[in-house]
């Protein structure tokens, strides 16, 4: 009895395993390792002239810096505004409101990106909504371009990946205990003191997972600077898309690929260091 | 920041801070405005792109020149709307079909591997879950292009080798079907996962002791119990898909899907066409949010 019980649950578990596998090992460990290959490869075999040229020319690693610096701007950015929407909607406004509030905010963001962003340019660009109405009321005198700036750029990245900031913190803060709260005020706690002691703290897990996510978002996106960003505003995204499509330097678009996938998995690495909170349990 | 001054004017006036408690009307206020003008910035780019599809004009901008209904049902040739514009609609079909055979692939080997990790023990499970997740972390584009660069060096190999020309392996829809599939299964995992964490295994041992085998306890009893998940997973990856185009853009031929298209359009100028497009994909978008979120709340009551 016990035997054919064993041998039933082996076949299940290689009717389950195998699709999974030939996913995982098809379509994510091969074409990995075969981008590492390739950004070894030059014209004569074995080279290591692709990454010679990422850091010999400036134009290269200097958009890989402002990319990296510009998406844990956005992240920080991201959170501060995040922080206060989810615990008003978690905590402080009633409950009929809530629900409401959450369709609301998940909404625009099943909405294509492109959408998104094709709204801010009718929104800001010289001839667009914003300055028809600025200089209708006197405000400007003449239209100004508000696109293809890094500000705008930078609304444009926060605006583009707010929700996945705010969802896995309203799932933290949900479970948050009010008593809690209740507790430290009436043993004379400040606002400030409550928010640091208690709430960020209790709200690490999601704070951290929706920062991993919002930055790697950011750090991939290629829609938003490409048509917000200015011509100087150049993305690390854009560099391997103009290698790979423009140029058809595979191998250069390879090593770029490589850089930026060892760049995303170290920053992430110390922030889980530095918060000291465990991966898996961050990705749920 | 508008939180800091928030927290601040709320302490000096000694009053509370979340529901539970009474409030004053300045933290209240403040919290309101805050939050308000959030979605007043979360909308109105969407807001503003569905109005002017209606715009008179030849350009999505103001000034308002009347209403008209021209960006969807003209024929043109002044101006030609969205059911008359052969090239956003076969766009449109092209995105429909690769986004339902994602849905479908997705969902079955989604459905497999929430089973996996969630009911079966081997060995280095902790590694392959690691390795599950790991597309979260991958931005598209480097997704998109090591699937590029695997399957050009496969279809080179084979037909060199053996002198067959397997098409899957060039751009093209199926090569835009696995490059979207290899991220979004790992979502609707996560979807599938989450709900078969909560399942109550006595209910499967109870089956299985008046006879059921394995897959007929799955069937009867597991699967239905995940049909809520299996439907909403769906719902996400059939939206995923449509909407992508960090992975896709390196894997499209002369087949573009809509996100591709419209692209190329936002890019170099357009006519209020995509806006008709817009209006679109956002009320049918926000249905089906409606409908997912209604579902699974119904369902989370019963």
């Amino acid at each position: 009895m016990k035997n054919s019980k064993i041998s039933k649950i082996r076949w299940s578990f290689v009717i389950f395993f195998i699709p999974v596998f030939l996913w995982l090992f098809l379509l994510i460990v091969l074409p990995h390792l075969e981008l590492l290959r390739m950004s070894f490869q030059g014209r004569s075999g074995f080279t290591l002239e692709n990454y010679r040229a990422f850091f010999t020319e400036p134009i290269y690693w200097l958009t890989f810096v402002r990319t990296a610096l510009y998406s844990i701007l956005v992240t920080f950015i991201v959170l501060i505004i995040a922080l206060p929407i989810a615990f008003f909607i978690t905590k402080v406004v009633n409950l009929k409101l809530q629900g409401l509030l959450l369709v609301f905010l998940l909404v625009p963001f099943w909405v294509s990106e492109l959408i998104r962003v094709y709204g801010w340019m009718i929104l800001l660009r010289e001839s667009g909504v914003l300055n028809h109405f600025l200089v209708g009321i006197g405000l400007f005198k003449q239209p100004i371009e508000m696109l293809y700036n890094d500000i705008t750029m930078i609304m444009g990245l926060v605006y583009t990946s707010m929700l996945f900031m705010i969802i896995p913190i309203i799932g933290v803060m949900e479970s948050l205990d009010d008593s809690l709260i209740e507790a430290a005020y009436d043993l004379g706690a400040k606002k400030i003191a409550i928010w640091r002691e208690i709430i960020i703290p209790y709200s690490m897990p999601g704070i951290m997972s929706g920062s991993i996510i919002v930055f790697m978002l950011v750090l991939g996106s290629y829609l938003t600077p490409k048509l917000m960003g200015g011509k100087n505003s150049l993305w690390f995204t854009e560099q391997i898309y103009n290698q790979i499509i423009t140029y058809f330097n595979w191998n250069q678009g390879a090593a770029f690929g490589f850089l930026l996938l060892v760049l995303s998995s170290i920053i992430i690495w110390i922030a889980l260091k530095l918060t000291k909170q465990d991966f898996r349990k961050v990705i749920k | 920041m508008d939180c800091i001054e928030i927290n601040k004017t709320g302490f000096q006036e000694g009053d509370q801070m979340i529901r539970t408690l009474p409030n004053s009307k300045s933290y209240l206020s403040g919290f309101r405005l805050f939050t308000l003008l959030y979605f007043v910035f979360l909308f109105a780019p969407l807001v503003v792109t569905m109005i002017l599809a209606f715009n008179n004009s030849m350009f999505p901008s103001l000034p308002w020149k009347g209403f008209t209904l021209a960006w969807f049902f003209g024929e043109g040739p002044e101006k030609t709307g969205l059911f008359y514009d052969k090239m956003n609609l076969r766009a449109i079909a092209t995105s429909f079909k690769v986004a339902i055979s994602v849905s479908i692939l997705s969902v079955a080997v989604g459905t497999m591997a929430a089973f996996l990790f969630e009911q079966e023990d081997f060995k280095f499970k902790g590694a392959l879950y690691f390795l599950m997740i790991a597309p979260l972390v991958i931005p598209g584009v480097i997704l998109g292009i090591s699937i590029l660069l695997f399957s050009t060096t496969v279809g080179l190999f084979i037909e060199n080798t053996f002198g067959i020309d397997i098409k899957i392996l060039r751009p093209g829809f199926w090569l835009i079907v696995l490059g979207q599939f290899s991220f979004i299964t790992t979502i609707v995992t996560m979807t599938i996962s989450a709900r078969l964490k909560k399942f109550d295994r006595a209910l499967e041992e109870a089956a299985s002791d008046l006879g059921a085998n394995r897959f007929e306890v799955i069937r009867l009893i597991t699967l239905r119990y995940l049909k809520p998940s299996i439907i909403g997973g769906a719902a996400i990856a059939f939206l995923m898909s449509f909407e992508n185009f960090n992975t896709t853009t390196f894997l499209i031929s002369s087949q573009p899907t809509l996100p591709i298209i419209l692209y190329q359009q936002v890019r170099d100028g357009s006519t209020p066409v995509i806006n008709a497009i817009s209006f679109i994909l956002i009320v049918s978008v926000s249905i089906i949010a409606v409908a997912n979120l209604y579902y699974g709340s119904k369902e989370k009551n019963t």
